[in-house]
């Protein structure tokens, strides 16, 4: 799922500063699965919001309200009456669901209430880590199912480099080494042979680097 | 002066000044720098040397400047933003200014998808602007982008590029602005063939005040035949060609297309000198260096003034 962190309550403050009429818009995707968005969060936003406006003499009025997806126009849909009765929308949903509130009706001012972090997966409960790049070609299985381009800090996919420490990462002893854990399973699997291989230059056209992406899928498209 | 290059020097005393422009070798081929530098010593104050332009390989930048500072030439070494995060382009900043390199031409540079290695990573780190802003705090304030102090601080003559033509028009001044305000003493356009554009954006440049603030040198660019100015009309992306540049061409015979195209080069230069906010003019003739020196004394710029 998409990962994400509340932004301070003082930074939400200051860019909603001068605007009267508030609604804070949940969603219940991936930010509800990792506790930053759903509608529960957008309860809590809210009442921090109306608590510290009021203390600050501001308009409270701060509405709430929770979305099925943001990232999907039917969704979005639901804002067409009530959109244009707000002096801001903050969206914590990811990154996605600001855009898509601000592509849909272009007089609002639509803010960002949390910071998209990572593709990731919860380890236990309370915390996440990241697991994914989205880099468009997979190529785990020749590294124990383990992303290197994610998970090492140089992203070396002819790791481990010398900064590899009891299993860490150089950049922090808190921080597993990929590599580490690539050489462990495959070893267990009887597989380390494969990793004497020199892997090339890999192809970045398909990751953010060849520019922004789209995918269309002509079965699916109506 | 705030590097008391050539280029810094002449602008300063208010002449009309020519820059040039020369792209390295897809090799180590010194000669073929020192020949093409050739064709334009005595005839510009400085030379734009390319940094992998069109995301293309090439000679690095610095090494190509270094070669043209050996043969008593003055260089604008271009930089952009696309292969190098800003520790590598602080170091080679560094590197450079400690080679005799005074004048830099900071760019974003264009995407790798259209290069010679399409497949590659792209930085960006800064952009364009930042940039800019980085060497500037070296330069006047004699620290890193950390605030930690420099061991040597660099002496430069900053450039940015302005492309007049790109959309949305209504924002081209606005980011001239933008770089003017993060450090660029001078500004090189795109290649101008849309003269009424350009007379639109100059007066709203002029409006602002910004050529107060930086000099600029309007871009020229020949056209050697109709086949290169259909094709920069067509596929060369923020390039505007209009119809009747090509309907000029096209109206005299194939062996004069060349002259005609020099010609219209010249008229063009003509005509900056007279603009205001026009302080000098880049003359890019691309794989076609032995032909600046027509253009330039066509019109009725050379001898270049000494200064000192």
């Amino acid at each position: 799922m998409i990962v994400g962190d509340s932004k301070p309550l003082e930074e939400i403050l200051s860019m909603i500063e001068g605007r009267d009429k508030v609604l804070v818009l949940g969603c219940r995707g991936c930010v509800t699965v990792c506790n930053v968005g759903g509608e529960k969060e957008v309860g809590i936003l809210a009442s921090a919001l109306r608590i510290a406006r009021k203390k600050a003499g501001l308009p409270p009025t701060v509405e709430e309200m929770t979305l099925e997806r943001q990232c999907d126009p039917e969704y979005v849909e639901e804002l067409a009456d009530v959109a244009e009765n707000y002096d801001a929308i903050v969206s914590i949903a990811c990154g996605v669901g600001p855009q898509f509130v601000s592509e849909r009706f272009r007089d609002v001012a639509v803010f960002p209430g949390i910071n998209t972090t990572f593709i990731g997966g919860a380890l236990e409960h309370g915390v996440w880590a990241e697991r994914c790049q989205s880099c468009g070609n997979c190529l785990v299985h020749n590294f124990g199912g383990l992303c290197p381009i994610a998970r090492c800090s140089k992203s070396l996919m002819n790791g481990p480099c010398g900064g590899s420490a009891s299993g860490n990462c150089e950049i922090s002893p808190e921080v597993p080494c990929v590599w580490d854990q690539i050489v462990q399973k495959m070893s267990a699997m009887g597989r380390l042979e494969e990793l004497e291989q020199v892997w090339p230059n890999k192809n970045w056209l398909t990751a953010r680097d060849g520019g922004p992406r789209k995918r269309v899928r002509e079965d699916l498209k109506q | 002066m705030k590097a008391g290059s050539n280029l810094e020097k002449m602008l300063s005393a208010g002449h009309f000044a020519v820059t040039g422009e020369l792209g390295p070798p897809q090799g180590n081929n010194v000669e073929e720098v020192r020949h093409k530098a050739g064709f334009l010593k005595g005839i510009v104050e400085s030379v734009n040397i390319t940094d992998n332009q069109t995301a293309v390989v090439r000679m690095a930048s610095w090494a190509a400047c270094k070669i043209l500072i050996d043969e008593g030439l003055e260089p604008n070494y271009q930089m952009v933003c696309r292969d190098r995060n800003r520790l590598a382009l602080m170091a080679d900043i560094l590197g450079a200014t400690a080679l005799g390199i005074k004048n830099v031409l900071c760019l974003s540079g264009d995407h790798q998808r259209f290069g010679s290695h399409p497949e590659s990573k792209n930085v960006y780190d800064l952009d364009s602007v930042q940039l800019l802003a980085a060497f500037k705090k070296m330069r006047d304030e004699k620290k890193f982008l950390n605030d930690k102090d420099l061991d040597g601080a660099p002496e430069l003559f900053l450039g940015a590029a302005s492309n007049p033509f790109a959309d949305p028009f209504e924002f081209r001044v606005t980011r001239l602005a933008k770089k003017i305000a993060a450090g660029a003493d001078f500004v090189q356009t795109q290649c101008i063939y849309n003269m009424d554009k350009f007379r639109e954006f100059m007066k709203q440049t002029v409006d602002r005040g910004l050529h107060e603030k930086c000099y600029i040198l309007a871009g020229v660019t020949p056209m050697k035949s109709v086949g290169m100015a259909k094709y920069m009309a067509k596929f060369v992306p923020g390039m505007d060609v209009p119809e009747s540049v090509v309907k000029r061409l096209q109206g005299v015979d194939k062996k004069q297309q060349a002259a005609e195209g020099i010609k219209m080069a010249i008229e063009q230069i003509e005509e900056f000198k007279e603009m205001e906010g026009v302080a000098g003019v880049h003359v890019m003739a691309i794989e076609w260096e032995h032909r600046a020196k027509e253009i330039i004394e066509g019109a009725g710029l050379l001898p270049r003034p000494v200064v000192d």
